[in-house]
């Protein structure tokens, strides 16, 4: 018997009907990612012996308490902390470092029912586009591990397209989830800003930062968003909304949908076949009754500096509190206290971690912070009301999530720029606070292509919808990578 | 077009408690000096009239009861604190 292609609902009635237990998927869970990780690197901690412990415990729960989501694994990415199971961030500075509490979003899980199995790698503090600036190793893309996954959630969207594990959460900044579920050929939603609780989430830029599922599918998305949804009251930022049922919301009806199309996002540097791979799903959503019209989001190209300059000064802010006294990395080369600060956080931090903090730092200094902080604040309002303005006549917009597919491991590390490009599509939407999903829409060669369905705010509902009625018409999240079938069961 | 010099990125590694060596400060100082003038875009733009976004919902002044808590016990705080002694932090000494 073999779970791990299975959907929610499919383990779930194999675990109503007697054919499974709670235990028998986390043993091949387990078995599963130790046979593959050799080769992907998704994983940094296990939680095995825990997680077959809670297993066990949940299947003497009576069926009836049993939610959708009960008894089904669970990998979390590093930045999000989980009561004694090593949280790194993917950081030297956290080496070790053993959370104290639990992220809400932990919490809710296990309110869930979901078994924890580990943790996964990540770029160090969520910044990056490809998992090369993890401290501890580079997870590699299952569709050819020759290619970077993305990032930063690259380890969570790794995990899922090898089939390791079915549920993974991720964080997304400015892409961080869209971007490596495009890679990797998964599904991968960053909620509304405020949606769902940041508590315990190792902050990068508070004003950006959402936690959000990646699943192989657009139903078991819905369920892991509902899940870990709602106000929190250890979150001020957190949103006190009420949560639909997000899949109920999943009703197959599209008709008279309003698609906007922005041209922007098909400029110059967008390849080909990405472009094509959205053309053709467009005429899947057309026939399916949706009305597709251009649009212009005239201020996408001041985007990614904007989103440079407020990213990097608030992570230059946040990133404040390493400093080796209370937790994580110290030196033992100081003999000041300054010193002692100095060396701490030069040996802790990884090079694009101290490009982004010098950056913040350098924008945020005086004489500087009107010129680049203040400036950028006030184009974030102009590409906020892009998207006020198209969300008024408009229920969707619709783009690719990358301008390319995934590109070769050592590609384009050392070239700061050309790896922030990777964001461009992906970045206006954090800077708005809009939810948007990346779901399969073809590939270039061998690597997956993903189609961007971008929201208005709290309306993850019509997303999901729109989502799954093109999952359903189509075959992309059927194709798995050969190293799917790889492993022995 | 402006020019980041190795001064100023020692000066902001130093804002920032980072220790920098001169041959770091000059790779950072050509990468910063690309990343920044890449940020002069921005300036095409007029915004005298927009005023800055910090923050996308419409929130203001989320308040809490005032009430008194119990926190964390001090066993749990320390578990991650490299020394210690009698419930409190060791660092090296820095003072002579």
């Amino acid at each position: 018997m073999k779970f791990y292609d299975k959907t929610a609902a499919e383990l779930q009635e194999m675990i109503h009907s007697n054919e499974a237990t709670i235990s028998e998927i986390t043993k091949q869970t387990i078995e599963r990612i130790n046979e593959l990780d050799p080769k992907v690197d998704a994983f940094l901690a296990m939680n095995e012996e825990q997680a077959m412990a809670d297993a066990s415990e949940m299947d003497k729960a009576p069926m009836e308490q049993r939610g959708p989501l009960f008894g089904l694994p669970i990998g979390v990415k590093d930045n999000i902390m989980t009561e004694g199971l090593v949280t790194t961030a993917s950081s030297r500075i956290l080496e070790g470092f053993n959370p104290i509490y639990n992220a809400t979003v932990v919490e809710k899980l296990r309110a869930a029912g979901m078994v924890i199995v580990g943790k996964l790698n990540m770029d160090e503090f969520a910044m990056g586009s490809s998992n090369e600036n993890s401290y501890y190793k580079k997870t590699r893309n299952p569709w050819n591990l020759d290619y970077v996954p993305g990032g930063s959630s690259g380890g969570s969207t790794a995990a899922v397209a090898a089939g390791e594990v079915p549920f993974t959460l991720g964080s997304d900044t400015g892409g961080s989830i869209r971007q490596p579920a495009a890679f990797c050929g998964v599904v991968g939603m960053k909620p509304t800003y405020g949606r769902v609780s940041r508590f315990g989430l190792i902050a990068f830029a508070s004003s950006l930062d959402q936690i959000g599922p990646v699943t192989r599918n657009v139903k078991d998305n819905a369920l892991l968003l509902q899940a870990i949804a709602g106000h929190d009251e250890k979150d001020s930022t957190s949103a006190d909304v009420e949560v639909p049922d997000f899949a109920a919301a999943l009703t197959g009806d599209i008709n008279g949908l309003r698609i906007g199309v922005p041209k922007e996002y098909f400029a110059e540097g967008v390849s080909e076949s990405a472009k094509k791979a959205v053309y053709d799903a467009l005429d899947v959503l057309k026939e399916k009754g949706a009305t597709v019209e251009e649009i212009s989001l005239p201020h996408s190209k001041y985007a990614l500096a904007t989103y440079y300059l407020l990213a990097s000064s608030e992570a230059s802010s946040n990133l404040s509190r390493f400093d080796g006294i209370r937790y994580g990395y110290r030196t033992n080369k100081a003999s000041s206290l300054l010193d002692f600060y100095m060396n701490t956080r030069a040996e802790g931090f990884g090079d694009e971690v101290k490009r982004r903090i010098m950056l913040g730092t350098y924008a945020l200094s005086s004489g500087y912070y009107d010129a680049y902080y203040k400036k950028a604040q006030k184009v974030r309002t102009l590409i906020k009301k892009d998207f006020d303005d198209a969300f008024e006549n408009y229920d969707v917009i619709i783009a690719p999530t990358t301008p390319t597919p995934a590109f070769k491991i050592g590609e384009i590390i050392d070239d700061p720029l050309t790896m922030y490009a990777n964001d461009i599509l992906t970045i206006p939407v954090n800077l708005a606070g809009v939810p948007a999903i990346s779901v399969p829409c073809g590939f270039e060669g061998d690597m997956p292509l993903g189609l961007q369905i971008i929201g208005n705010y709290f309306d993850e509902e019509t997303v999901y919808r729109v989502a799954d009625v093109f999952e359903k018409a189509t075959d992309f999240h059927k194709i798995t990578p050969q190293l799917w079938e790889g492993a022995a069961q | 077009m402006a020019k980041m010099t190795k001064e100023e990125v020692i000066e902001v590694a130093h804002l920032a408690r980072l220790a920098i060596t001169d041959e770091e400060a000059i790779h950072f100082a050509e990468q910063l000096e690309a990343i920044t003038n890449a940020m002069e875009l921005l300036n095409e733009l007029d915004t005298d009239n927009v005023e800055p976004t910090t923050h996308v919902l419409p929130m203001v002044n989320v308040l809490r009861e005032d009430k008194a808590e119990a926190g964390l016990p001090r066993e749990t705080v320390l578990k991650n604190v490299k020394e210690h002694e009698a419930g409190q932090v060791k660092v090296p000494t820095i003072l002579e």
